[in-house]
């Protein structure tokens, strides 16, 4: 699946107004839904999707789960994040989807200042990550499609407007024929594709996902890394949090690992 | 990426809608509401509203009943004032009672003087003395019944003073005492009722919120669901507060119902024939709320929905708090 980068000279405007207007010119052209450039990635000049700079974390008056974490997320990158149970993990994808707040250092999401935000810019920048719960989090009273399509009904979109667009999601994760049934029936594998899928239809530059291949078989877990890889060469920054060593062997990327609350980065 | 694996990858969906493997219209489907309606917790809630709007109800009803009623023995007693003439001379008592009357309908203010009957002052005796006396050998006083203009205030002082100087065996009798024992029972009942009636409000909204907090709390998992694909804190409270105004509306209308029902049944049954004696009036025919009751009930149904909606909005906003 191609991936166009456009480098763009700032015009009188900045350099953002100059990307926004080149893609409003190449936006006609026929663009596969998922394969390509169908949406402008906004990063301002420098920004990186995530940064942390010595962020640590305590829970009330215990010890530092998370001790001097620095690190960068950039635009269109994929990345493990691994260690052993306890270590802080959790925490971290916590952090990272503006579920907790550090006690001490900076987390920048988009380049904004994750400390800074009132409840609407979080539901904002929310807006542009995906998260993949490990527990799937389906509504059990609401369709796979009803599922998937929520976080286009929480922007007020009529059904009518993402009816088309959900649909093809959901055959493109395989679930085309289990659109109209309710979670409590579906299987590991399929909850599993749901959650994943409800987290691609808003389109994220960001996608979170906390053990998504851990209810699968390994077969099934290939081919969701491969998803994800898809998903990243369509241009979404993707960080994958896991526990399997051979599912990471699988694909050569960025690995996080944390450990007694410390991060080590391996390029 | 470095893996050799042969499963299948889904292949990305074409750009243009029609190709074989995707249907090529898909159907409309009904949206289901984001807050479920018909679970267990929100049924519970609604009977817990119901009862609670019932017995409100049954309060307000019965405190603005007591009231009317209060009121309404009140103004009968201050509307009506007696003339007592001791008995003597047949002739003379008759000749003095005929006086007491013209001098009555001569005080403006005054629309009737009626003179009783001896079957009536036999009626008024009857409690003491039986039924069946003859009372003609007994010396019972003769009374007048004036009626006054509600409009008007005759000048009964006035009238007192002529009465005893031209008819020295009559007393007026303005029931200033029955009237002031009568005001004070009523105010002490009616301050009684709305004492009850602020219990019963307090323990209704404690209740109401209680309950409507347990049944936002089943629903935590929708809460965190919206939150985390990015809804706005103000459209999760808002999904929230419509489906507990409806259930609020629902409970509420269900036991205001109810209570109008009990008391509009109870007004009636001596339409039916039960409880007509006008003579001896039982307790049903005083609960009457009167437009104010049935008005009064219909704003506790509202109060109470939006209670139930206000509550469920500060719930959820709480809870938005603790998942952040």
């Amino acid at each position: 699946m191609p991936r166009w980068n456009l480098d763009v000279q700032p015009g009188p405007a900045g350099p953002l107004a100059a990307a926004e207007d080149a893609f409003r010119l190449i936006q006609p052209l026929a663009f596969p839904l998922y394969g390509g450039a169908r949406r402008l990635l906004r990063f301002e000049e420098g920004e990186g999707v995530v940064r942390f700079e010595n962020v640590g974390l305590r829970y009330g008056m215990g010890p530092e789960v998370l001790k001097d974490v620095t690190f960068n997320i950039e635009p269109n990158s994929f990345q493990f994040l691994t260690g052993p149970s306890g270590a802080g993990k959790t925490t971290l994808m916590r952090l990272l989807f503006l579920n907790m707040k550090p006690t001490r250092g900076l987390i920048s999401l988009f380049g904004r200042d994750v400390s800074s935000l009132d409840p609407d810019e979080v539901a904002v920048i929310r807006r542009r990550i995906g998260i993949v719960f490990q527990d799937f989090r389906l509504l059990d009273h609401f369709t796979t499609y009803e599922n998937v399509a929520l976080p286009l009904r929480v922007l007020g979109k009529e059904e009518a407007s993402y009816r088309a667009e959900v649909t093809e999601l959901l055959h493109w994760v395989g679930l085309g024929d289990r659109m109209h049934v309710m979670p409590p029936v579906l299987s590991g594998g399929e909850k599993q594709r749901a959650a994943i899928a409800r987290a691609l239809i808003g389109r994220p530059e960001f996608l979170l996902a906390d053990e998504p291949t851990g209810n699968v078989d390994p077969t099934l877990a290939r081919r969701l890394l491969r998803l994800f890889v898809e998903l990243n060469r369509s241009g979404t920054s993707v960080l994958l949090a896991t526990h399997d060593i051979a599912l990471m062997d699988q694909f050569d990327a960025r690995r996080l690992v944390i450990a007694d609350g410390r991060l080590y980065v391996y390029d | 990426m470095s893996t050799t694996d042969d499963t299948t990858v889904p292949a990305p969906p074409p750009a243009t809608p029609g190709k074989p493997e995707k249907p090529a219209k898909p159907k409309a489907v009904p949206v289901t509401p984001i807050v479920p309606g018909a679970t267990v917790a929100g049924r519970a809630l609604i009977a817990v509203v119901a009862i609670m709007t019932f017995l409100a109800a049954l309060t307000i009803g019965s405190v603005m009943a007591v009231r009317s009623t209060a009121g309404a023995w009140r103004s009968d007693v201050t509307r009506e004032v007696t003339i007592q003439i001791r008995a003597g001379d047949k002739a003379v008592t008759d000749a003095q009672v005929r006086a007491a009357v013209d001098l009555a309908q001569q005080t403006p203010g005054i629309l009737e003087a009626h003179v009783l009957t001896e079957t009536e002052t036999g009626r008024l005796l009857e409690p003491w003395l039986g039924a069946g006396l003859d009372y003609s050998d007994l010396p019972v006083p003769r009374i007048v019944v004036l009626r006054l203009d509600p409009a008007a205030s005759p000048d009964l002082a006035r009238l007192r003073r002529t009465l005893t100087d031209r008819i020295p065996t009559a007393a007026l009798d303005d029931h200033r005492t029955w009237s002031r024992r009568l005001g004070a029972m009523a105010e002490g009942v009616m301050i009684t009722g709305f004492g009850l009636l602020a219990l019963v409000g307090v323990a209704t909204v404690l209740s109401v919120v209680f309950a409507t907090r347990a049944a936002v709390a089943t629903n935590r998992t929708i809460v965190e669901v919206l939150h985390f694909v990015g809804a706005r804190d103000g459209f999760i409270a808002a999904q929230f507060q419509r489906h507990f105004l409806k259930i609020g509306m629902q409970g509420g209308i269900l036991g205001g119902v109810a209570a109008a029902a009990l008391f509009g049944g109870l007004m009636s049954l001596p339409r039916f024939g039960i409880l007509a004696d006008p003579e001896n009036p039982g307790i049903i025919t005083w609960l009457d709320p009167g437009w104010l009751g049935f008005g009064g009930i219909a704003i506790a149904v509202i109060i109470i929905a939006l209670v139930t909606a206000l509550t469920s909005r500060i719930t959820v906003y709480r809870t938005l708090r603790t998942i952040a």
